[in-house]
């Protein structure tokens, strides 16, 4: 079909422009910008190709949640990064070299579904036929019967992430008054008003 | 030419009128909603609320609409002008395709995807960024201050609405919005689901920055929040959008908890009147309690904003989850 054909140059296109924007972009906050919209074209890509439980958690998870919080600090923060631009020149090849390496690994990985005979049997496998079960069926069934122990893994290893985020900022300040609802609901008229009948010139 | 005729230019002829046939009458829904709000709370403090313009004042949105759209269109100095404009053309935006896949009625829909409701949380957690946009391209201290409590405040309810969802699919069995309807043709989902219900409708006053959760604009405190700089046209958008906002979470309220376009009782009477009024009914009423609630609480403090959304609402909507899947599969009520 032409229609997507053209849809697919479309989003690519943009995804890889907006991709460069977000790594030549002066200022960050258009530079997190251009992230939302690289994400956004990963997702239509993703829905050309039918993987659309896919396409909307790219969406709900990393511009919903993640490029948020991402936006947030980079509005908050007051560095300048012209300053902090100027030894980009200097860590360039080292960038380069990564870019190359990984590269490097997805043409392995991707030309060896060309390369070797069978492999390509191996990537799609598991998954059964695409009009039989529905995306988000197919997924779930092979998440949680075959990868099951990789998946909760994945969960552990976040979940310690998150544990020692929390760990590493948590910091209690002496002298910061807090609210204790329960308290405050608990309290009951007779513990703290006390009615007493004061005879006049005698006070309390 | 014929193929490409009917092959191509006649479904996005059809395509397109179908829009206008969801996205017009939706803006007229907005139009009114101002002046319902207006009259209702009119009502409830003992005010006439608008009543000049038109019978009834009914003509008062159209009137205000015109006001807003001829009046100057300010760029505040130091602001950043593209990201300033295009930030209430993205509140607007996302108000406007998320009814892509709002079933009115059996059948009804423009877009019966598979996975709907990923589609319209996914929409409704980007409305946060017009809303920072608009806070940060200003160059203002109470725009800026009002996008970052949004922001804050977005992305914690939404974490508890992901959770309420949760449990409204488990007994479902499936993403589609159609199909979610369709399962409640035994008993709605805010019967047996009931908890869940309330704080669904809860987090959706939070995720449209409704009253008790208005600290975005704030307008005892920071002027009018993140739009503070905002005028005419632009602003219009913002408010245009918020309000479209609101009627998309009712429908969603609707969906996943009120039964949809179905009847309330399955027998005669009910069943004469087409399914779209049912679900315009319903939308109504939610809209209707939105209104109540403003009119009716206080503003929250911002630190029990948050103890709300994390210390209360997410534990206790995880908590609805295993709940549920535990009763589902205990006695054998798993859908297939």
């Amino acid at each position: 079909m032409i229609i997507q054909g053209i849809a697919f140059y479309v989003f690519a296109a943009l995804l890889v422009a907006s991709g460069v924007m977000v790594i030549s972009a002066r200022n960050p906050v258009h530079s997190v910008l251009y992230l939302i919209l690289a994400f956004f074209q990963a997702a239509g890509l993703c829905l050309l190709m039918g993987a659309e439980f896919v396409a909307m958690i790219l969406v709900i998870v990393y511009v919903g949640a993640v490029a948020v919080l991402f936006l947030f600090v980079v509005m908050m923060l007051d560095i300048n990064f012209r300053e902090l631009r100027q030894g980009a020149m200097e860590v360039l090849p080292l960038g380069a070299l990564i870019g190359l390496i990984l590269l490097a690994e997805l043409a392995a990985v991707l030309g060896g579904w060309i390369v070797a005979p069978g492999v390509d049997k191996l990537a799609a496998a598991p998954t059964p036929a695409i009009d039989a079960v529905s995306n988000t069926e197919a997924l779930g069934r092979l998440m949680y019967t075959q990868y099951v122990y990789l998946f909760q893994a994945c969960g552990i290893v976040l979940l310690i992430a998150m544990i020692g985020a929390i760990v590493l900022t948590l910091r209690h300040r002496a002298g910061v008054r807090k609210q204790n609802v329960g308290a405050q609901i608990a309290r009951h008229r007779d513990d703290v008003v006390v009615i007493r009948k004061v005879t006049t010139g005698e006070g309390v | 030419m014929a193929e490409f005729f009917s092959g191509f230019l006649l479904p996005l002829i059809i395509i397109v009128l179908k829009i206008l046939a969801i996205t017009v009458p939706l803006l007229v829904a907005v139009a009114f909603m101002t002046y319902a709000e207006r009259k209702i709370m009119g009502a409830m403090q003992l005010r006439q609320g608008p009543a000049i313009v038109g019978p009834f004042g009914l003509l008062q949105p159209f009137a205000d609409g015109l006001k807003l759209f001829a009046k100057e269109q300010i760029l505040p100095e130091g602001a950043n002008r593209v990201v300033f404009y295009i930030a209430p053309m993205i509140t607007f935006f996302l108000a406007l395709v998320a009814w892509a896949v709002i079933p009115f009625d059996y059948g009804v829909v423009l877009s019966n995807i598979n996975v709907g409701v990923l589609y319209l949380f996914a929409i409704s957690s980007l409305g946060v960024y017009g809303i920072v946009m608009a806070g940060w391209a200003s160059n203002s201290r109470y725009a800026f201050l009002g996008a970052l409590r949004s922001a804050a405040q977005m992305v914690s309810y939404e974490v508890s609405m992901g959770l309420i969802i949760i449990s409204v699919l488990l007994c479902v069995g499936s993403l589609n919005l159609t199909e979610i309807v369709r399962a409640q043709e035994t008993i709605w989902f805010a019967i047996p689901l009931f908890p869940m219900f309330i704080m669904f409708f809860i987090s959706a006053l939070a995720e449209t920055n409704r009253s008790p959760f208005d600290l975005p604009e704030g307008e005892s405190e920071l002027v009018a929040g993140f739009m503070v700089e905002y005028s005419s046209a632009p602003f219009a958008l913002f408010f245009l959008g918020e309000y479209a906002n609101m009627i998309l979470m009712s429908a969603m309220t609707t969906i996943l908890f009120l039964g949809g376009w179905l009847s309330p009782l399955p027998f005669a009477p009910f069943t004469w009147i087409p399914g779209v009024v049912w679900f315009a009914l319903k939308i109504a009423l939610c809209l209707f309690t939105f209104v109540w609630v403003r009119a009716t609480m206080p503003r929250y403090r911002y630190d029990q904003l948050m103890r709300l959304g994390w210390k209360v609402f997410l534990p206790f909507s995880l908590f609805w989850v295993v709940l549920t899947a535990g009763v589902l599969v205990t006695f054998g009520w798993l859908p297939k």
